[in-house]
């Protein structure tokens, strides 16, 4: 019933900070927007040496079976410091769906590579997901659909909003996995995905804040910091509060998801409508306090901005996830567990 | 949860369930229902609800953090009565098991969770509200022609919640010049010689809270809490239980929510379907505010402090109380306006919320305190 962080997993987020923030991420995602993924896979090896690439996968196929809140908490990480790829599908979804699907073939053909981070991978999942995000950076296409789980190529290609990110067509292949319980494994890899997503989100808004704040006590207007200035004190306080009352839904939805509860669906999406809410606020405010450096492709902060658009709509819309929740709680099933 | 949380939950909930009374009480803020509302804290107290959290020798039960949150879940979820005695019980309780001596606990606290002493919160003054450090009532040092040294109280408080019927009151009284360091924290009863109540009629058209006048009001130096001129310190300890997580605790904003949820169910139609998403977001804000604080709880059981991020919880609260019973209006349409039966509670409810953001420091000055205090931001 209490989430709170153990010491270890508070351990854990504070060593990916530190080996992330040595690192130039934002060099590698600069890199990654002009075609070049060789520093962002690089990372990503290392990012394997501390065990985020094995957290979803189970201990018989080379991975550490972690719970979903270790998941979020390392997405979590990777958000906060705008890392280019794709996250939520490659250490979360496409593992937890391969995983699910429980066929020893298919465990032992994708998930040692993915554990030792040695392989990327992605996938569409209609309509939640209608592209597959990062496909020219992946070894591993998928494309899940709730009657069949198919291997893909990549189709047409699309720009995001989001430099560091592309989206393509997944066409289906050869067919990996079909018949009814093919459609537990697809949902489940879908609240896997939302919830790294929804931790993406979280860490972005809180390096969103953080840079705001840093902007706020440097930069002098009328022969002061303007962060001494009321009006934006009171922004970023706003932003504060809902970065602090977000953390908890995520949490929560992961222990959720990790003990097979009942409410996990309607947690799922409460968490990803507050973590994509708190996310949103934290980029109109950084991008207001920052003034016009911050409407730059000069200064980092548009790759945490963009990053923050396009996580926004990905893995359920909004009204998606409200419509869920609503469900949820409109059919009697009001239990506050 | 801890171990026994279950079986305490079922025992408050059969309790209360066999004991809340079925209609509404007349309101708290008329003398009849001022003491309609005493009589329920009396049933509460003789069952040892009406203060679990406390010591037994006081009339608590010596429960958790963890299990006084679930008596408030339970508490609102079966829409039990307004606490007549919540300043007392919330705010002065914690002060004087912190602060005060043993002999006033032992004199104060039992007659408190029995509600025979009611207490009423005395610290805004007319020229002191958010900028509270500037509070002018004086009290002076006397200890000449009488049996016992004291103080004489002389000035004027406002806004005092409960203090047209209530029996006491606990406030901040200057007894030096300067502003922190020159307050004393001091006990008085209402019906003392010199103290003049004055209701004043709230938004809502009830006298919840009143004006006080003190003109040379005696208190004994048995009723100072703590040191004098140490007032501001202890006050803020208070300030930071008020608005962290003893005053609104997230019970009430879970079942509010779920009746939000269920009203809106009922509705149906194409305001229904507008309101949808203020709907979710309210039940959203709810489970996000009782999640939070069930942590804060479980770190505060395991030794943590809470300090300024209390301001972080009363502003998120405050606003998710006046979003949520907003849009319980809006869903009613024009029988949104109409008072009293079940559904003017919603709108009682609604005018209620909208002192939230002013009361126990207003939102704006709880913002400043999160962007100087949490985020560093300069002053």
């Amino acid at each position: 019933m209490t989430f709170t962080r153990s010491a270890e997993q508070q351990q854990f987020a504070s060593s990916l900070h530190d080996l992330l923030a040595a690192a130039d991420v934002p060099g590698a995602a600069r890199r990654w927007a002009d075609g070049d993924h060789s520093p962002g896979l690089a990372l990503w090896r290392k990012l394997a040496g501390l065990g985020v690439t094995a957290l979803a996968v189970p201990p018989r196929s080379g991975g550490l079976g972690a719970s979903w809140l270790d998941v979020v908490i390392a997405c979590e990480e990777l958000g906060h410091h705008a890392m280019p790829g794709p996250v939520a599908e490659s250490a979360a979804a496409v593992p937890g769906l391969i995983a699910a699907l429980a066929d020893e073939r298919l465990s032992a053909r994708w998930l040692p590579g993915l554990a030792a981070g040695d392989l990327i991978a992605t996938l569409a999942l209609p309509p939640w997901l209608p592209h597959a995000a990062d496909a020219d950076a992946a070894g591993l296409v998928l494309l899940a659909e709730p009657g069949a789980v198919r291997l893909a190529t990549a189709g047409t290609r699309h720009r995001s909003v989001d430099p560091a990110r592309s989206l393509s067509q997944a066409r289906g292949r050869e067919v990996l996995a079909q018949g009814p319980a093919v459609a537990g494994a697809v949902a489940r890899a879908r609240e896997a995905g939302t919830l790294a997503c929804a931790a993406q989100l979280l860490g972005a808004g809180r390096a969103l804040l953080e840079a705001s704040v840093r902007h706020a006590g440097q930069r002098s207007q009328f022969g002061r910091p303007i962060g001494s200035f009321q009006a934006v004190k009171h922004r970023l306080a706003d932003v504060a509060i809902g970065l602090e009352f977000a953390r908890p839904l995520l949490d929560a939805a992961a222990v959720a998801v990790t003990d097979g509860e009942s409410t996990a669906a309607r947690d799922v999406s409460a968490a990803k409508v507050a973590c994509t809410g708190a996310a949103q606020r934290a980029a109109r405010a950084a991008l207001q306090v920052h003034g016009a450096i911050g409407y730059t492709q000069e200064h980092d902060l548009h790759l945490w901005l963009t990053k923050v658009r396009a996580l926004a709509g990905a893995w359920g819309s909004q009204a998606e996830h409200r419509a869920r929740v609503m469900a949820a709680i409109a059919d009697g099933s009001l239990a506050w567990s | 949860m801890s171990p026994g949380t279950g079986a305490f939950r079922a025992e408050v909930r059969d309790w209360l369930r066999a004991h809340v009374p079925s209609a509404p009480l007349p309101s708290v803020d008329t003398a009849e229902g001022f003491a309609r509302h005493r009589e329920w804290e009396r049933e509460l107290a003789a069952a040892r609800l009406s203060v679990v959290s406390w010591p037994p020798r006081y009339g608590g039960r010596g429960a958790s953090l963890l299990e006084w949150l679930v008596f408030e879940e339970e508490y609102h979820a079966a829409a039990a009565p307004v606490r007549v005695g919540q300043n007392g019980l919330f705010l002065l309780a914690p002060t004087l098991m912190r602060h005060g001596t043993a002999e006033q606990c032992d004199r104060l606290l039992p007659p408190m969770a029995r509600a025979d002493e009611v207490w009423a919160q005395a610290w805004s003054e007319p020229e002191a509200g958010s900028d509270l450090a500037a509070v002018r009532a004086s009290a002076v040092r006397v200890n000449t022609g009488r049996a016992e040294g004291g103080w004489l109280l002389s000035g004027t408080k406002t806004w005092s919640s409960r203090a047209v019927f209530a029996d006491k009151a606990f406030g901040l009284f200057r007894s030096d010049p300067g502003r922190h360091d020159g307050l004393t924290y001091l006990l008085f009863g209402l019906r003392a010689d010199g103290v003049t109540v004055r209701p004043i009629r709230q938004l809502g058209g009830e006298t919840g809270f009143a004006e006080i006048f003190l003109d040379g009001v005696f208190v004994p130096d048995a009723d100072v809490v703590g040191a004098p001129g140490d007032g501001w310190r202890i006050a803020m300890s208070t300030a930071g239980d008020e608005r962290g997580l003893s005053l609104r605790s997230p019970g009430r904003f879970s079942a509010a929510a779920a009746r939000l949820v269920e009203l809106w169910r009922r509705a149906g139609g194409p305001d229904a379907d507008s309101l949808r998403d203020r709907v979710v977001d309210a039940w959203i804000g709810a489970q996000a505010y009782r999640l939070h604080t069930f942590a804060t709880a479980a770190r505060l059981a395991a030794g943590g402090t809470l300090g300024a991020e209390a301001s972080l919880g009363k502003v998120f609260w405050s606003e998710l109380d006046v979003a949520l019973h907003e849009t319980a209006l809006d869903l009613l349409g024009p029988r949104a306006e109409l008072r009293g039966g079940e559904e003017g509670r919603w709108l009682d409810g609604y005018l209620f919320s909208l002192a939230g953001p002013i009361y126990a420091g207003t939102n704006e000055i709880q913002r400043t305190v999160i962007a100087e205090r949490l985020l560093g931001l300069p002053r």
